[in-house]
C-alpha cells in the first residue's frame, strides 16, 4: 500500500480509541484492561511511574507490540493487524533514534522513500536504473527542505546526527516524524535526553508545533510538570491501569484516588493518617469534614492551602525545620507531632509577614479547596457537608 | 612552572614510559629489525660466515617461479575464502540471532572449528575427502560427478583447501557479526518500522548492514589476513602438491626458511609477506573506515 499524501499543511487528526487493552509479559500482566477515547487533534498525555505501563501502551497504539487482549481503532479504522507502518501514526523516540549513518537530510526523508520508493529502487547500486527515481527523489528532496525550514535545521542538512546537539536531534527527530504528516503522533518522552533548560524549552516549542499542526498528539512521561503544562487533558496511569483522565486542572482539583493527589503537583501533597469519630466526622487543621461514616481516613492537604495562624484549638501545630528561598514564593518543610513532614507554600509577603523561624512550633489552618479525602482504599471520598469548626 | 621543575617531570614521565618502550622495542621492533637485516644477507642457519647481498634475495624472489606461483595462489585463495568468510559469517550470524532457547547450541556448534586445532582435524578433513574411502567422495559419486580426487587434482585442491578454510573461520567472523548485532539498539529497528520499512530487506538495508560496518570492516581485515597466512592445511593435506598448485606464500617461506635452511632468503620473502599484510590493512581501513564510522 502506498501513501501518496500531498504536501499541502492541511490537518490530519485522527482520534484514537483503546478498548480493553490487557498486556501480559509471561507472568506479569503490565496492561490490565486499559480503555480510552483519544480525540481528535488533542495532546493526550499518558504519565505515570516508571513501570505503570505507560510506554508498553503508547508501544501498542503504533503497533511494536502486540496486546494480549482487546482493540486499537485509529481514526474509526481498527489497525490490530497492521504493521507499524500502515497505522498512519509517526513515533518520536527517547534515544531520538535517527540513523546514525545518514545526513539529517535522508533521516528526514526516510519514511518518504520508504513508502514512495519501492525496495528495487531503493537498492544499492541498482536504484540507479529506475527511470522514476530522480523524479520522486526531487520532490522528496523539496518536502524534506520545507520541513527542515520549519524546524530550523536548513544549515544542519549535510550533517550526520552524532555532529548534532541534543535540541537539534530532538528537532530531526520530529521533522522525520512530521513529514508524512501521520493522523497522530507518538511521543515516548522525547525530553528526557535533554537538560533542564532545554527541557522547558522544548515544552513551549512542543505546544505550539501541536497547535499548529492540529495533529493528534499521544505524549508518553513520567514528568508531571510536562503532563500538566502541555496537555488538552492527562490519563495517570498505575500498575497498568488508568487511574484518572481529565484535564490537568481536574487532576490537580479532584483527585480521584490518592496516587493521582500524590503525583500531580510540585512539592506533592501532603498526606496525614486521620480517624473519623463515630459521626464521620474529621477535625483538621481548623476544617470539621463530614465522612461517610467513621473509621480511618488518608487526607491529602496542598501545600499552598495551608496557612500560617495564631495558636489555637483545632489548628494543625507543626515545628519548623527547614525554610526555603523560591524568589516570589516560600517552602517551608514543617513536621507535626505525630513526625509526618509537611510542606508549605506561601509567597514571599505572607513569609515577611509571619517571621516564621526555623523550630519554632507553627499553627496551621487549611483552606477548603486544597484539602482532599481519600478512603482505605486510596479513592476519593466524598466530603458531604463542611461545617466550621467551634473557634 | 620553573624549568627544573619542568625538567624533573620530563625525566619521571621518560622513567615511567622506560619499561613499556623497552619491551615494545625488545619483543616488536627489535625482531623486525633483525628480519630486515637477514633479508639483505646470504645468511644460512648455522653457516658460519655471512655475506652481505644487498637486494639480491629480493631480485632472487621476483625471478623465483615457484614464488610467483605460491603468491599467486595465495591470492586465489584470499579472493575464495574472503567472501565467504564475511557473508557466511554474517549470514550464519543473521540466523543465530534470531533463534532464542537454540542460540546457545548453534553458537558452541559453530565455533568449534575454531577451538579445534586444525592441524587435528586436517586427520579429519583427509578422510573424508579420500578418494575412496571418504564419505565426501561417495557422496560426489552418487552424484554422478564420477571419481574426484579433490585433494589430489590440480584443479581443485586448492578450493578445497580453500573450503576447509571457510569451515574454520566462519564460526569465528559469526561470533564477530553476533556481538556486532547485539549493539544495534531496537529502536532503530522500530523508527524503521514506523517509517514504512516492512520486509526483512528493507530493515537489513536500512538498519542492519549499515550499523555492522565497524564490525564488516574488522572482520574483513583479519580474515584477510588469516586468508594470505594459509599454512597448516596445505602442509598436512597437500605438501604444496599437486604440480605445486597449492603451493602458498608461508609453506614456501617454510620449505625456504626450515628445510633448506636459506634463512636470509626466507627473511626477504618474509619482508614481503608483511608488505601486503600492511598494504591491505591500510588499504581496507581507509577505504571503508570512511563509511562505517558515525560518530
Amino acid at each position: 500500500m502506498k501513501q501518496q499524501q500531498t504536501p499541502t499543511s492541511e490537518a490530519r487528526a485522527a482520534g484514537l480509541t483503546l478498548r480493553g487493552i490487557v498486556k501480559h509479559f509471561g507472568p506479569t500482566r503490565v496492561l490490565d484492561g486499559v480503555d480510552l477515547d483519544i480525540r481528535p487533534g488533542e495532546f493526550l498525555t499518558l504519565v505515570g511511574p516508571s513501570g505503570c505501563g505507560k510506554s508498553t501502551l503508547l508501544r501498542i497504539i503504533a503497533g511494536l507490540e502486540a496486546q494480549s487482549a482487546g482493540s486499537v481503532t485509529i481514526g474509526g479504522r481498527s489497525v490490530d493487524a497492521l504493521p507499524p507502518s500502515e497505522r498512519d501514526v509517526a513515533m518520536v523516540f527517547q534515544s531520538y533514534a535517527l540513523y546514525p549513518h545518514m545526513s539529517v537530510a535522508a533521516n528526514i526523508a526516510s519514511p518518504l522513500e520508504l513508502r514512495r520508493l519501492s525496495l528495487f529502487e531503493r537498492l544499492p547500486l541498482l536504484r540507479w536504473l529506475s527511470p522514476r527515481r530522480p523524479r520522486v527523489m526531487r520532490e522528496i528532496m523539496t518536502e524534506v527542505r520545507a520541513m527542515a525550514g520549519q524546524l530550523q535545521l536548513e544549515g544542519l542538512l549535510d550533517r550526520r546526527p552524532a555532529q548534532l546537539s541534543g535540541g537539534q536531534r530532538q528537532r530531526v527527530a520530529l521533522g522525520r516524524a512530521m513529514v508524512r504528516r501521520p493522523a497522530a503522533f507518538l511521543m515516548d518522552e522525547p525530553l528526557s535526553n535533554l537538560d533542564a533548560k532545554l527541557r522547558v524549552h522544548m515544552r513551549t516549542e512542543l505546544a505550539e508545533l501541536h497547535a499548529r499542526l492540529g495533529a493528534t498528539f499521544v505524549y508518553v512521561t513520567h514528568d508531571q510538570i510536562e503532563a500538566m503544562t502541555m496537555s488538552d487533558r492527562v490519563a495517570l496511569m498505575d500498575k497498568g491501569r488508568i487511574l484518572q483522565l481529565g484535564t490537568p486542572s481536574e487532576l490537580y482539583d479532584t483527585p480521584a484516588d490518592v496516587t493521582v493527589a500524590r503525583f500531580i503537583g510540585s512539592p506533592p501533597i501532603n498526606l496525614l493518617e486521620v480517624e473519623a469519630s463515630a459521626g464521620g466526622v474529621i477535625r483538621m487543621a481548623g476544617l470539621a469534614l463530614r465522612a461517610p461514616g467513621p473509621g480511618r481516613y488518608t487526607i491529602g492537604i496542598r501545600p499552598e492551602a495551608l496557612h500560617l495562624g495564631r495558636a489555637a484549638p483545632g489548628l494543625l501545630a507543626a515545628r519548623l525545620r527547614r525554610a526555603e528561598n523560591l524568589g516570589a514564593e516560600w517552602l517551608l518543610h514543617a513536621e507535626t507531632e505525630e513526625g509526618a513532614p509537611l510542606a508549605i507554600r506561601m509567597t514571599a509577603a505572607e513569609h515577611a509577614a509571619a517571621d516564621a523561624l526555623i523550630g519554632q512550633v507553627l499553627h496551621l489552618s487549611a483552606s477548603r479547596a486544597g484539602v482532599h479525602l481519600f478512603g482505605p482504599d486510596g479513592r476519593r471520598v466524598a466530603v458531604e457537608a463542611a461545617v466550621e469548626a467551634p473557634a | 612552572m620553573t624549568a627544573p621543575r619542568q625538567r624533573a617531570e620530563a625525566r619521571a614521565g621518560a622513567a615511567f614510559a622506560l619499561p613499556a618502550f623497552a619491551l615494545i622495542l625488545a619483543l616488536l621492533l627489535a625482531p623486525l629489525a633483525a628480519l630486515l637485516a637477514l633479508s639483505v644477507t646470504d645468511y644460512r642457519l648455522g653457516a658460519m660466515a655471512v655475506r652481505l647481498v644487498g637486494l639480491d634475495n629480493y631480485a632472487a624472489l621476483f625471478a623465483d617461479e615457484v614464488f610467483q606461483r605460491s603468491l599467486r595462489n595465495t591470492f586465489l585463495y584470499v579472493a575464495f575464502v574472503l567472501p565467504g568468510a564475511v557473508f557466511g559469517g554474517l549470514g550464519v550470524a543473521l540466523l543465530v540471532h534470531a533463534r532464542r532457547r537454540s542460540r546457545a547450541f548453534y553458537e558452541v556448534a559453530y565455533f568449534l572449528p575454531v577451538t579445534a586445532t586444525l592441524v587435528a582435524m586436517a586427520t579429519v578433513w583427509q578422510f573424508m575427502l579420500h578418494p575412496s574411502l571418504g564419505p565426501v567422495s561417495a557422496l560426489l559419486r552418487a552424484l554422478g560427478f564420477g571419481d574426484v580426487d579433490l585433494l589430489n587434482d590440480p584443479s581443485l585442491a586448492l578450493g578445497t583447501l580453500a573450503l576447509i578454510g571457510l569451515w574454520q573461520v566462519i564460526g569465528f567472523n559469526m561470533v564477530l557479526f553476533l556481538a556486532g548485532l547485539s549493539a544495534i539498539p531496537r529502536d532503530l529497528y522500530e523508527a524503521a518500522a514506523l517509517d514504512g520499512a516492512r520486509s526483512g530487506p528493507d530493515r537489513f538495508l536500512r538498519v542492519t548492514w549499515p550499523m555492522l560496518g565497524p564490525t564488516t570492516m574488522f572482520v574483513t581485515i583479519t580474515s584477510t589476513i588469516t586468508a594470505f597466512k594459509v599454512f597448516d592445511t596445505v602442509v598436512v593435506l597437500t605438501r604444496g602438491g599437486p604440480l605445486g598448485s597449492t603451493e602458498t606464500l608461508l609453506y614456501v617461506l617454510y620449505l625456504e626458511g626450515f628445510q633448506y635452511f636459506r634463512t636470509g632468503y626466507a627473511a626477504a620473502m618474509t619482508v614481503v609477506l608483511l608488505a601486503f599484510l600492511v598494504l591491505l590493512s591500510i588499504l581496507q581501513a581507509r577505504v571503508i573506515d570512511r563509511k562505517v564510522h558515525y560518530a
